[in-house]
Formats: structure tokens, sequence, C-alpha cells
């Protein structure tokens, strides 16, 4: 073990540990994205092809105007995300942020249990900065059909 | 008037910018003697101007000069003056060109004082410097000006961002970017250094001050802004792998690599190409950073002043310096010669461990954020979060802290496990202790409960390097290693028992109502309108006590600004030196109870007191190191003064 490198065989070892780092790192990292990165749905397509019910994922649309309801518990919430074509009923406990509402965008992160979306959290429009990324888009080709449509 | 001076002022420091890079080319020449004696003034000429150009920014919002289009977007006249002054880099504009200052003065600085390296190597250094600046100058006065008028001012400005209006957000652009921007000297070093082929012990110890500089400002702003997040969002969490935290932890990551190399170049000569390569990345960590955050490419939490069609500068920026510097690394690193060697078991290969590993989880940061914008260009949208970042760093970051623990122990150049066998088993056994203690009671996930292990070891083998010295006569810089180490420990500690042990309830109350979270039984006496200098908010007035101790008054609001029609929940913490009781007002519900959500966080706290600890560490090292340059330089300078005596005498 004390021995040193022989001349030449030292930067050699030490880019072959850096090497083997950098790679053992990327298969992780692959693997892990594989199996970890949350994928994003509108209510059309997480019916159509629902996630198991283990994976964690992000649904967007807009709620449905009316369909809010605050459980007895009052933090508890029911509401139907819509994107025009399906609608997916959404059931989410906690404080709701300052700009959701009836009508407006929503992206809830959570995961499928039976026909149910249970998100453990909620992003909407925050405030003219900032726009959950999977909105922007919406609020471009669907959102004002989808509000359209709902009203 | 004062716009016009500051642009002015812009305009001629990008031109100083312009002459010192051709300087430096011409200057490297034969011949070229007299140009490379304007390189140093043109520097420090730069840093002035730029800084001129600065402080008018600041006085157009001082005065709320509505004639300014980034006053009106950005600042109204009724926010307090502290605010006013922030509002002047909390934006696109103003914190680019606050960026480029920040370059400048850290340019004109070393232009100033550094002496000790071969002139040459401080003329490509000074010219990489001016190159680099050049381009950001150019980003400001062609694509994101701050001094431009509005044809007709407005009666007021839009107001400031609430999210904007707490004085540790206000303070925290300017700490990150003092340590993205301190790390563009370390590149600049490098630059030099690999175009005058001179990688010395002096280069890495010249690079050190501005490296530790760096990255003490680095860990302070990650720890505000760690805090800031905590109890600004209400959300309770501390790190939400937010690409924009992520885009101030990669470059924190390179530079704790850099600074460990680094000193294995100024003590023992090893590890030449791998300092530079590093020296390149940690700077190059700090664009891709700004990149992320100013290009609008993702938008998240923080992204407060973004603009898509600026993301192309941007990028091409990038990929001029980057790309550059990485070519030039790759077309030179071969003819650098091969610095000392040294036996694996030694401090050399304790710290070659460390760096690989710190690599190792910045590129999985790297990746894990870049990641989503990689499928959104096949039209798959994702985003990814902590199931993938806690685990797969984890993996890294376990080998580090064990060596971490054990390397500081080692003897430079080589050693035996034997000399080194009893502070290593001691360490083993305190971890072990709180594994098996931990385990015991059971129920624990196993990430904190690898944390806690970790935190003992390394908490246990921190101080150990002080064993055996004499601690009055034991240099600053050793203190300050021993200090940071220990604060990691302390910080993994809490983050643990934070993951582990927090109770949460979410619940509506009405008034008069008690609810139990923990030891705490928190009673909601009444619910009032508070009115401030730009906002309205209802408070919650809360009563909360201990294991049936005295009661503690808390105030939560859910607070409404005017200027900027938007409501924010204010959270009101109440902090015990075992934890922190953490309260949130939400909205009323239809039978007049309120939403409330509430916390028990035991000892949260120690993460930010770990970071702080491992900034004072840092603080320590610094202060040693140029306390011990200065005494150098006033020897060297008392001898030379000597020796011109003797030379006069015999006159």
């Amino acid at each position: 073990m004390s021995a040193a490198f022989k001349p030449k065989h030292q930067r050699l070892a030490l880019v072959g540990i850096a090497l083997i780092a950098i790679l053992v790192a990327g298969v992780l990292a692959a693997w892990a994205l594989r199996n970890q990165a949350s994928y994003f749905y509108i209510p059309s397509e997480i019916v159509a092809h629902p996630p198991a019910a283990d994976r964690a994922v992000r649904l967007g649309g807009m709620v449905k105007v009316g369909s809010l309801k605050t459980a007895p518990d009052g933090v508890t919430m029911h509401f139907e995300v819509d994107d025009g074509k399906a609608q997916v009923p959404v059931t989410f406990k906690g404080l709701a942020p300052d700009l959701f509402k009836e009508g407006s965008g929503v992206v809830a992160e959570g995961h499928m249990v039976g026909g149910t979306f249970v998100a453990d959290n909620l992003l909407a429009k925050h405030d003219e900065n900032y726009v959950p990324r999977e909105l922007q888009d919406m609020s471009k080709q669907q959102a004002r059909q989808t509000v359209a449509d709902t009203k | 008037m004062i716009a016009e001076l500051g642009l002015a002022a812009l305009w001629l420091a990008a031109a100083l910018a312009a002459l010192q890079l051709v300087a430096a080319w011409l200057g490297q020449r034969a011949g070229g003697e007299t140009l490379a004696r304007v390189v140093r003034p043109a520097a420090v000429m730069q840093a002035l101007l730029c800084g001129l150009a600065f402080l008018m920014l600041l006085w157009t919002f001082a005065r709320t000069d509505l004639s300014v289009a980034l006053v009106v977007e950005n600042s109204g006249s009724d926010a307090p003056m502290i605010y006013k002054i922030a509002a002047a880099w909390g934006n696109h504009e103003g914190s680019m060109l606050l960026w480029i200052t920040i370059m400048a003065l850290a340019g004109g600085l070393i232009a100033l004082i550094e002496h000790r390296l071969p002139e040459k190597t401080m003329l490509a250094t000074l010219g990489a410097q001016a190159f680099v600046g050049l381009g950001f100058y150019a980003f400001i006065v062609f694509a994101s000006n701050p001094f431009t008028r509005v044809a007709m001012p407005p009666a007021d400005g839009n107001g400031l961002n609430p999210a904007l209006q707490d004085i540790g957000l206000a303070m925290h652009p300017p700490t990150l970017y003092c340590g993205y921007v301190g790390l563009s000297i370390a590149f600049s070093f490098a630059v030099g250094a690999l175009l005058t082929r001179q990688v010395t012990p002096d280069f890495a110890r010249v690079m050190r001050p501005w490296i530790l500089g760096a990255w003490i400002f680095l860990t302070l702003g990650i720890t505000a802004g760690s805090y800031w997040s905590y109890y600004e969002l209400g959300w309770g969490g501390w790190w939400f792998w937010d690409p924009v935290e992520n885009a101030s932890l990669m470059p924190w990551l390179a530079a704790t690599a850099l600074l460990h190399s680094a000193s294995v170049l100024a003590s023992r000569d090893a590890l030449r190409t791998w300092t530079i390569m590093l020296g390149v990345i940690a700077f190059s960590m700090s664009m891709i950073g700004t990149f992320l955050v100013r290009s609008g490419i993702l938008t998240s939490v923080h992204a407060f002043a973004v603009d898509p069609t600026r993301g192309t500068f941007i990028l091409v920026l990038l990929a001029i310096n980057i790309g550059g510097a990485l070519a030039l690394f790759a077309a030179r690193a071969g003819t650098i010669a091969e610095g000392e060697r040294f036996s694996p078991l030694s401090r050399e290969g304790a710290l070659v461990i460390n760096n690989v590993t710190l690599c190792a989880v910045l590129g999985i940061v790297l990746v894990g954020t870049l990641y989503p914008l990689l499928t959104e260009a096949f039209g798959l949208r994702v985003s990814v979060g902590p199931p993938y970042f806690n685990p797969v760093s984890m993996v890294f970051v376990t080998p580090m802290l064990m060596v971490l623990a054990i390397g500081p122990l080692l003897r430079w150049r080589r050693d035996s496990f034997a000399r080194v066998r009893a502070p290593v088993l001691l360490a083993a056994a305190a971890a072990l202790i709180a594994l098996l203690g931990l385990w015991l009671l059971a129920g624990m996930a196993l990430l904190p409960l690898l944390g806690l292990t970790l935190a003992a070891g390394v908490a246990v083998s921190a101080f150990m390097p002080l064993r055996g010295r004499s601690l009055k006569r034991l240099p600053l810089s050793v203190w300050g290693m021993a200090i940071s180490h220990f604060g990691i420990a302390v910080a993994l500690f809490g983050m643990s028992v934070d993951t582990a042990f927090t109770v949460e309830k979410l619940t509506a109350a009405g008034v008069g109502e008690t609810v139990a979270v923990g030891p705490w039984q928190v009673r909601l006496t009444s619910v009032e309108p508070v009115a401030g200098p730009n906002w309205t908010s209802l408070a919650g007035r809360l009563s909360a006590s201990y294991r049936g101790g005295p009661a503690h008054e808390l105030a939560p609001q859910s607070r409404t600004f005017w200027a900027r029609p938007q409501t924010t929940a204010e959270s009101a913490l109440l902090t015990r030196w075992n934890g922190q009781l953490y309260t949130v007002i939400g909205e009323e519900t239809q039978d007049g109870r309120w939403q409330l959500r509430l916390w028990w966080k035991p000892f949260v706290t120690f993460i930010w007191l770990g970071g702080m600890l491992i900034g004072l560490g840092g603080l320590l090292a610094l202060i040693g190191r140029v306390a011990s340059d200065l005494r150098r330089r006033a020897a060297a300078r008392k001898i030379a003064a000597r020796q011109a005596d003797v030379a006069e005498v015999p006159r």
C-alpha cells in the first residue's frame, strides 16, 4: 500500500479513477432518471394511459368551474382538472396556493389512486413572472379553448 | 442626466476592457513592453468606471427616477428605501450590471496588488479576465441596457415584487454574485497559467485566497437562500432541488473540489492539470447557473426576471468562454509536466477521492437539472425532484464523508494505516454507536439514518487533526479546516433529524380552539387585520406552549400587497435550542374557521448553523492565509531594503 506508483502510472491511475467515477455516476443517474423522473400528463392522457399507482407524476389543466368543494375538515379539497376532452377528480389536503381558483390553470404533483389523483402539492400561476412551465404552453394552445368549453 | 452618465461610464469601462485585452495580447510579444504597462492601469480604471455606472443605477433607484424604464418596471415610490435600492439588482438588467461590476472590481484588485506571478502569466490572466468581461459588457449594452429611458414617465412605478421585499432576499443576489464572480478570477488564473505553461505552487497560492473568498460567499449565499425559501415560501422545506438552487450548488461543489486540489498544488506541487481543469469547470458552472436563471429557459419560484430572447446571447457567450477554455486545456494539458507523486494512502490520496466524489455529485446534479430540458426537446415533459437527487447523490456523498473523517489525519506523500488506527477506530465507533442507537429507535428511513451515522463519525473526527498540537501555535487555516468539517457534521445532523422526526399538523381551527403538534399545544386566540407601508394583512394570533410550559405569542399573516395585487403567506416561527415551531395561516373556511398548518421541526436550525460554521471555517482560513502572505511580503521588503543599504554603504 505504501509504495508510490511507478512514474508514468500515477497520472494514468488518477485519470482511470476519475473515469470510473464518472462512468458509475452516469450509469446511476441514467438508471435513476428512468425510474424517478416525474412525467407530465394532461387529463385526456392520464385517462387513456394511467400511470402505476406508486409512480409520482404531474397533472396539469384547468380547474373545472363548479367542481371545487372543501371537505368538512376545512383543509381537504376535491376538484376536477379538465383539458376540454377529459376530467380527472383530484384530492388535495393542504393550503391552496394564492392564485388557485376555479377556471384557472393548475399543475398538481402526486399520483393516481384508483381513478382519483391524490395531489401532494399544487402549483398555480404565482404572479406575472412565475407560471409553472407546463402551463406556459397550455395557455397558448389549450387554455383559451378549455376555458371557453367549460364556461 | 444620471442615467446617461451611468451609460457613458459603462461604455467607457467596456472600451477599457477591450484595451486591456488588446494590450495584454500584444504585450506578450517581443517589443510589446510599452503596451504591457498599460494593462494593469486599464484594469483598475475599468473597475472604477464600472463601479461608477453601478452607483448611478443605485442613485436612479434611490430617487425613484420614473423616466428610467427599469425603475418604472421594478420599483415604486411607496416602498421603504432599503427595498428601493435592493430593487436595483432584483431584476435582470440590474443584476447583470452587478455581475460585471463585481467582476471588474475583482479584476482591478488583482491588477493592483498581485505581483507574485511572472509578469507574462499576469498579462495572460488579465487578458483572459478582460475577454470574459467584454462578452458580458456586450450583453449588457446591446441586449439588457439598464439605463433605457421611457418616452412618457408614468405617475408611479409598478412596485416591487412582494417576494423580494425581505432583507434576506435583498442581500441574497449580491452574496451569490460575489461567489460566482470570484470564481472568474480562478478561471482567468487557470487560463493565464495554461497560456504561459506556468503551473507552479505559486500559481496555486495566488489563486487560493480568491477561491476561498468565492467559496465563503457561495456557502453563505446558499445557506441564506435555503433559510429564505424555508420561511418565505411557507412550505416548511429547506431544499427543493429547484433548478435555481442547483445553479448555486453546482459552482459550490466545483469550488469545494478546487479549494482542496489547489491546497495540494500549493503545499505539494501535485495535481497540476487537475487543478487547472477544476478552475475552468468552477467558473463554467457559475456561467451555466447564470444561463439557467437568466435565460428564462427554466421557470421556477426563483426566476423573477426572465427573458427568453436573451437566452441565445448568453448561450453563445457560454459556448465561447467554456468551449474556448476547454479547447485550450485539451491543447495544453499534455505539455504540463507531471507534478510530485504520492502514495494512495496519503493526504493527497484522500483529497483525490474528495475531488472525484465531489465531481461525481456535481455531474449528478448537472444531469438531473438539465434532463428536463433535454427531454422537452423531444416533446416529453418531465420534472426531476428529490426521489432522484437524494439517493443518487448520497451514493457518492457517503464515501466522501468517510474519507473526510480520515483524510485530515493522514500525512502528505505517504502514510501507514497503523499510525492513524486509533482515531479512525474512534470515529468508526462513534458512527457505529449512532447507527445501532438509531436502529433500535426503529422506523427510521435509510437516508436520515445514514446521514446521522456519518454526522456522528465526521463530528468526532473533525477536531482530531488538532490532537497533540499546540493550540496557540496552530495556524488559523487548520482551525478553519476543523471548523468547516465540523459544520458539515452539524448541517447533516440537522437535515437528517428534520427529515426523520418532523411532525406536521394541517387543520382548520376556530378562534379559541387548541391544536396539538408534537410537544406543542397551539391556541388560535384571534385573527385581526394589520396594515403595513404597502400592504394589508390578516394576522392570526397564536399562543403556543411547549410541554405545558409558558405561552409564547406567534402571528402568522396572510398578506396582500397593493402595488401588485398579490397575496403571500407570511409564516411565523418560534425558535428553541432544540428546534422550531413553524406556523402558517391560510384562508377562512365557509363555517368561519381558519386553515392552520403547523410543523414541529426538531433541530432544523442546525442546518443553517452548520452552513454558517462551514463559512466561518473558510473565513478563518482566508484570514490566516492572507495574514501569512502579508508577513512574508513585509519580510521580503525588509530584506530587500537591507540589501539596498548594504549596497549603498561602500559608496
